[in-house]
């Protein structure tokens, strides 16, 4: 369980708060900085014809887009900066924990809390800007019999409420769970000593499964986000 | 029984919670094949649906694992 310890590198002690910048805010600085690099280094030759490393930056400029559209609508596109920060950034959190020797962000609790929470209070705040107290009708589905409306209300209410706790939940479980099977595995291949090549195999199937995984999530994240979104914006308008 | 061999059998009930996980998926991805085989011009357009749809369900079994990884470390 060493690889998910949080190491400080610099200390920082603000007024009993601990500011220090660990490991984690590493890898998150490491992150932001692949992002903006790339992004920007593809995009400075801005010719008409995309080369190579130009359509990459915008086929994952595509992609997000496309996504935004077909969930939100063309409203929401005044949205996609934020929903496209979100994408690249657990995708490339994700996948430098593919790296050995590094350290997966996205399998504390605490950062995919903040995350969901984000999304959470955005959205939220989203629906309440737009519908003002109108918003609360996002819980009122239409053609429900009045008997059963109280307990519609409640039950709608919880699963909103659960929203932020799902979302962050699925991504540390599965950052978690990925990264702690890889590391029994490779304990089996040291401990089998000759006969250590089948869990070997089962190694590589395992690694290539879980660089899916991360970018799987990545994307789940965003679509639910865009879903979420989707509610606030139209709240039951197809 | 002292508390930790009651947490070891703890997470261990706890981890039956992925059967759940596993039917569920399942049958995602078994009625997504079915339709697809029936109709397969319509088939990659819902396959964004049938991940999101599998994610849902794997969620779900890995609250069952949080709850056993919870059990086991604290």
């Amino acid at each position: 369980m060493y690889q998910f310890e949080i190491n400080r590198i610099l200390k920082l002690d603000v007024g009993g708060l601990d500011l220090s910048f660990t490991n984690s805010s590493l890898f998150m600085v490491l992150g932001v900085s692949l992002i903006c690099g790339f992004l920007y280094f593809a995009m400075s030759g801005r010719s008409l014809v995309p080369g190579r490393l130009q359509s990459l930056a915008e086929l994952s400029y595509e992609f997000i887009a496309n996504m935004v559209r077909d969930n939100v609508g063309t409203e929401g596109m005044k949205y996609f900066p934020f929903v496209f920060t979100l994408f690249v950034f657990i995708l490339t959190l994700n996948l430098l924990g593919m790296m050995p020797y590094s350290f997966t962000v996205t399998s504390h609790i605490i950062v995919t809390f903040a995350l969901a929470a984000l999304v959470f209070v955005v959205v939220t705040a989203i629906g309440f800007a737009r519908h003002g107290v109108g918003f609360l009708r996002l819980f009122v589905p239409e053609g429900v019999p009045m008997v059963v409306l109280p307990l519609i209300v409640v039950i709608e209410l919880l699963s909103y409420l659960i929203r932020p706790v799902s979302l962050s939940v699925r991504l540390f479980a599965n950052m978690l769970a990925g990264h702690t099977m890889m590391k029994v595995f490779a304990g089996f291949v040291i401990a089998l000593g000759i006969a250590g090549v089948a869990p070997f195999i089962v190694m590589v199937g395992l690694t290539a499964f879980e660089i899916l995984v991360a970018v799987l999530q990545a994307f789940i994240f965003t679509v639910l986000t865009c879903i979420y979104l989707n509610d606030a914006v139209n709240l039951h308008e197809h | 029984m002292d508390a930790s061999a009651a947490k070891m059998i703890g997470a261990g009930i706890a981890c039956l919670g992925l059967i759940g996980a596993g039917i569920g998926i399942g049958n995602i991805f078994g009625n997504y094949l079915n339709g697809a085989l029936r109709n397969p011009s319509a088939a990659d357009a819902q396959f964004a649906r049938v991940l999101v749809g599998a994610a849902f369900a794997e969620a779900l079994g890995l609250f069952a694992l949080v709850i056993a990884i919870l059990i086991l470390y604290s």
